[in-house]
C-alpha cells in the first residue's frame, strides 16, 4: 500500500475510535452535572448514588477520550505535514485555542472533581462538574470549526503559497459550524441518554437491591433522550439542507443520485450495476416521489443536482480529474445513520410515554431490547462522519486541497504501516479493557465501593516480588 | 516585542510547564514500582498526582498547538521528521494514561500489576524521548532547502541526544522523587527522600556531561557567548541548591529549586535557539525560524490575544487545584484510583 492509503486509513481508523468516546463524554458530562446539581439543590441521597454511579462510568470513558485525542493532535504535522503548511495558518489556530480553552478546563477540574468529594463544599464541587461539562462542549465547538473550514472554507485568502486566515470572525461564524456543532452536541445528549437508558433496563429487569436509583435515571434519560434525538433530527435536517447548497456533491453521493432531479425523490434502499457504458443502472429501488426534493427546500419541487453533471461542472472549474466521492459508502452510511437515528426517536418517545404512564419500571419486553440500543448512537455517530469525511472526497478542503497534496513526503510508507497496525493493535487491546470495566461497573454499582475498600493481605502480597 | 518573538517566547513558556509539571509526574510514575512495596502504597504514589496528570499533560498538547498555530512549519517539519519517535511516544502517553485510570479498578493482583509497569514504563519513554528531541532541535537534523526532514529516525540517535535523553529521564526521576517527599508519609516518604539523595549526584553527573557535549556539538554557547548568561549559570547554581538542600531535609525549598532548574534548562536551550526553530545540519541557510516558519501577522495578533487572556486564567485555576490537594497522603487516606 502506498503512503497516502496507509496515511487515510490511520488517520479514519484513529479519529473512528476516538470519537467512540466523544460523544459519550460530551451528553454523559452534562446529565452527571444535572444529576448532582438536583443532589445539591434537594439534598436527597438518591442523587448522590447516580451522580457517583453515572460519574465512575464517565470518567473510565472520559479517560479513552484523551489518551486517543492526543494522537489527533499530533497526527496532522506527522502524516499530513504538507497539509498542515498550507493551511496551518487557519487550521492550527482552532486547535490551539482548543487546548487553550477546552482541554485544560476540562482535564484540571475533572481531577478536582474525582478526588474533591470530601474537599469541596456541595455547591463548589458540583461547580466543578459543571466546568467539566462546559469544557468538553467548547473542545467539541473548536474542533468543528476547524473540521468545518474543510468542508466550508470561509475567512481566508490565497497569499504567499498558502492559505491565509483574513477573518477569524467568519471562521467562527461559518455557517456549517452552526449546522453541524448543535447536531453533535444533539448526538452526544441522545448517545449518552441510551447508555443510561440500556444500563437502567438492565437493573430494572433484576431489581436487585438498591435498583430504584436505575428507575430514576431510566426517567431522567427518557426526557434527555428525546430532547436529543429530536433536536438531532431537526438540525440533521437543515444540516442536509445545506449540505445541499454548498457541497452538492456529497448529497449526491449520499442519495446515490447519478442525474439531476426536479422535483427529486428519495431513494429508500437501491441495488445497481454499472452497465456496458459504465453509466450506472438501477437494478432494483425503492423510491418516494419528491421527498429529496422537500428534504432539500422544504417543498416537493426543486432541482437536486446529480453525480454527473456535479462531475462535469467541476471539470470546467478545477480542471480534469475525479470529483465524486465514493458513492456506495456514503449512500449506505447516510441510511444507517438516519435510520439508527429515527429507530431512536421512537424508542425515546415511547420510553417517555412510559414516563408519563408511570409504567417505566415494569415494561420488560422493552427492558430486554434497551441494552441492545445502547449500539445505536454508536452506529449513528459512526456513520454520520462517514458521510461528512468521505462525502468530502477528493477534497482534504474542499475547492482548494486535494487529499493526496496534503500528505508527509518524507515519512517511509513502511513506517507508516508500523504505525498503523501498533496503533490499531493496542486500540483493540484498550477496547476490550475497556468494554471489561464498563460492564463490571455497570452491572455492580457496589464495585466502587469494593474497590475503595483496603486491599486484602494477599493482594498485598503478590507486590513483595517486584 | 514583535509577535513572532512572542511566540516563540510563549512556546518556550508552555515547555516550562510541561517540563515542571509533567517532569514531576513522570518522575512519580517512573519510581512508583521501586518505591511502592505493597499495593497500598503503589496507590498512595499514584493518588498523589492523580488529581494532578491530566492537567499537567495538556501543556504538552498546547505546546504542540502553539507551534502548528504560530509556526506552522515548525510543527510540519518536526512531526513528519520525528515521526517514529512520536509514534513511540503516543503509544506510551496512551497507555500511561489509561493505566492511572484502570489500574485500581479491578483487584485481581495480575491486572494491577501490569498496569503499574505500563505505567512505569509509560513514564520512562516519553521522559527519554523528550530529551532526544530537544537535544537535535538545537544540535541539528537534516533539513533540505524546502523545509524537508530527509534524514532517518537513526540521525536523531547521537551521543548527545542520548545524554540530554538520559539527563531529562533523571531529571525527572529526582524531580518525582522530591515531589512524592513532599507529599506522601511513612515509610513511602522516607523511601523517596532517599531516592532523593541518592538520584541527585545521577543528575548532577549527567547535566554536567550534557553540558561539555553541548559545547563540542552544538552552538547554543556559541550563540551566547563566553559567559552564557544568567539563565545557565542560575540552572547550575539552582541544580547545587538542590543538592544542599536535600542534605538539610528541606524538601519544600528543593523542590522549588528543581523547579527552577527545569525552567532556566529550557529557557537557556532557547535562548541558545534563536531565532532558529529547528536546526538544519544540512545548511545553515536551511534552519527554520521564528520569521520563514510562523504564521501571518493576523492569526498571530488573534492568538497573542486570546493566550494573553487564557494563559493566566489556566495558571491561576492549576494552581488552585494544586492548593486543594495540598495535604500530604497517606496510608490512611481515601483513595480515588
Amino acid at each position: 500500500m502506498d503512503i497516502l492509503t496507509l496515511s487515510r486509513l490511520q488517520f479514519a481508523v484513529t479519529t473512528v475510535y476516538h470519537f467512540f468516546f466523544v460523544p459519550l463524554t460530551i451528553g454523559l458530562g452534562l446529565l452527571v452535572a444535572l444529576m448532582e446539581t438536583a443532589y445539591v439543590r434537594s439534598g436527597n441521597e438518591e442523587y448522590k448514588r447516580m451522580t457517583k454511579f453515572w460519574g465512575k462510568l464517565f470518567v473510565i470513558n472520559f479517560a479513552m477520550g484523551v489518551v486517543t485525542g492526543i494522537v489527533q493532535e499530533f497526527q496532522f504535522g506527522m502524516n499530513w505535514s504538507e497539509y498542515s503548511r498550507f493551511m496551518g495558518d487557519i487550521f492550527g489556530a482552532p486547535l490551539a485555542i482548543e487546548a487553550l480553552l477546552a482541554f485544560f478546563l476540562e482535564s484540571t477540574f475533572l481531577g478536582v472533581w474525582i478526588f474533591g468529594w470530601d474537599r469541596l463544599s456541595k455547591g463548589l464541587h458540583a461547580l466543578t462538574i459543571w466546568l467539566v461539562a462546559i469544557g468538553t462542549a467548547l473542545s467539541a465547538f473548536w474542533i468543528l470549526v476547524a473540521n468545518s473550514f474543510m468542508q466550508e472554507p470561509v475567512g481566508y485568502a490565497i497569499r504567499n503559497g498558502r492559505a491565509e486566515m483574513t477573518d477569524f470572525g467568519a471562521l467562527l461564524g461559518n455557517p456549517h459550524v452552526w449546522v453541524q456543532y448543535p447536531h453533535v452536541l444533539a448526538s452526544g445528549v441522545t448517545t449518552a441518554a441510551f447508555f443510561v437508558l440500556g444500563i437502567s433496563a438492565w437493573h430494572l429487569l433484576r431489581k436487585k437491591e438498591g435498583w430504584e436509583m436505575f428507575h430514576r435515571s431510566f426517567n431522567w434519560a427518557a426526557v434527555y433522550g428525546v430532547i436529543g434525538t429530536v433536536l438531532v433530527v431537526l438540525v440533521g435536517h437543515s444540516q442536509a439542507q445545506h449540505m445541499v447548497r454548498v457541497q452538492p456533491m456529497k448529497m449526491a453521493a449520499a442519495e446515490a443520485l447519478w442525474n439531476s432531479e426536479d422535483p427529486a425523490s428519495l431513494s429508500l434502499f437501491s441495488i445497481g450495476r454499472l452497465d456496458e457504458n459504465s453509466q450506472w443502472q438501477d437494478v432494483f429501488s425503492i423510491r418516494v416521489p419528491g421527498l429529496l426534493s422537500f428534504l432539500a427546500y422544504n417543498q416537493f419541487s426543486g432541482e437536486v443536482q446529480g453525480l454527473n453533471g456535479l462531475q462535469a461542472e467541476y471539470e470546467l472549474i478545477y480542471g480534469a480529474g475525479n470529483y465524486m466521492p465514493p458513492v456506495a459508502i456514503n449512500y449506505w452510511s447516510f441510511r444507517a445513520m438516519v435510520g439508527a437515528g429515527l429507530l431512536m426517536l421512537v424508542l425515546a418517545f415511547y420510553a417517555l410515554y412510559l414516563v408519563f404512564r408511570d409504567q417505566s419500571a415494569n415494561k420488560r419486553w422493552f427492558h430486554r431490547i434497551l441494552p441492545f440500543a445502547i449500539l445505536l448512537p454508536y452506529l449513528a455517530n459512526t456513520t454520520g462522519w462517514f458521510l461528512t469525511e468521505l462525502g468530502r472526497q477528493p477534497w482534504i478542503v474542499f475547492g482548494e486541497m486535494r487529499v493526496e497534496q496534503g500528505v508527509s513526503r518524507n515519512v517511509p510508507a513502511s513506517t507508516v504501516l508500523f504505525s498503523l497496525v501498533a496503533f490499531t493493535l493496542l486500540y483493540g487491546v484498550l477496547m476490550a479493557a475497556d468494554v471489561y470495566l464498563l460492564r463490571k461497573f455497570a452491572r455492580n454499582p457496589e464495585e466502587v465501593n469494593l474497590i475503595d475498600a483496603d486491599a486484602p493481605a494477599a493482594l498485598d502480597r503478590a507486590f513483595s516480588g517486584d | 516585542m514583535e509577535l513572532n518573538s512572542l511566540w516563540f517566547t510563549l512556546i518556550a513558556v508552555l515547555f516550562i510547564g510541561f517540563f515542571f509539571l509533567e517532569g514531576f509526574d513522570y518522575g512519580v510514575g517512573i519510581l512508583m514500582p521501586f518505591l511502592g512495596r505493597n499495593d497500598r502504597e503503589r496507590r498512595v504514589i499514584i493518588n498523589t498526582i492523580g488529581p494532578f496528570w491530566d492537567g499537567n499533560e495538556v501543556w504538552l498538547i498546547t505546546a504542540g498547538g502553539a507551534m502548528f498555530a504560530a509556526f506552522p512549519h515548525w510543527y510540519a517539519t518536526m512531526f513528519s521528521g520525528f515521526y517514529l519517535a512520536l509514534v513511540l511516544m503516543l503509544l506510551a502517553l496512551i497507555v500511561r494514561g489509561v493505566a492511572f485510570e484502570f489500574r485500581s479498578k479491578d483487584r485481581h493482583p495480575r491486572w494491577r500489576r501490569l498496569w503499574d509497569w505500563l505505567l512505569c514504563g509509560g513514564s520512562f519513554i516519553p521522559a527519554l524521548l523528550w530529551g532526544v528531541a530537544l537535544a537535535n532541535v538545537v544540535r541539528g537534523v537534516p533539513i533540505d532547502a524546502e523545509m524537508t526532514y530527509v534524514g532517518t529516525f537513526f540521525d536523531l540517535i547521537n551521543p548527545l541526544s542520548l545524554v540530554a535523553g538520559v539527563a531529562a529521564l533523571v531529571a525527572f526521576m529526582l524531580h518525582g522523587a522530591i515531589f512524592l517527599s513532599l507529599k506522601t508519609d511513612g515509610e513511602v516518604r522516607a523511601r523517596a527522600e532517599q531516592a532523593a539523595s541518592r538520584l541527585w549526584p545521577v543528575v548532577a553527573i549527567v547535566i554536567a556531561l550534557l553540558v561539555i557535549l553541548g559545547y563540542t556539538q552544538t552552538d547554543i554557547f556559541r550563540q551566547l557567548g563566553i559567559n552564557p548568561g544568567v539563565s545557565a549559570l542560575g540552572s547550575g547554581a539552582a541544580l547545587l541548591a538542590v543538592g544542599w538542600l536535600l542534605r538539610d531535609k528541606n524538601y519544600s525549598w528543593a523542590f522549588a529549586a528543581m523547579g527552577l532548574h527545569l525552567a532556566l534548562t529550557i529557557i537557556t536551550v532557547f535562548r541558545g535557539l534563536y531565532p532558529r526553530v529547528l536546526v538544519s545540519s544540512l545548511d545553515p541557510a536551511y534552519s527554520l525560524t521564528i520569521t520563514n516558519a510562523s504564521s501571518s501577522e493576523y492569526t498571530l495578533q488573534i492568538m497573542t490575544i486570546v493566550a494573553l487572556i487564557f494563559v493566566p486564567i489556566v495558571v491561576l485555576y492549576q494552581a488552585w487545584s494544586y492548593w486543594v490537594f495540598r495535604k500530604r497522603i497517606s496510608a490512611e487516606s481515601k483513595l480515588e484510583y
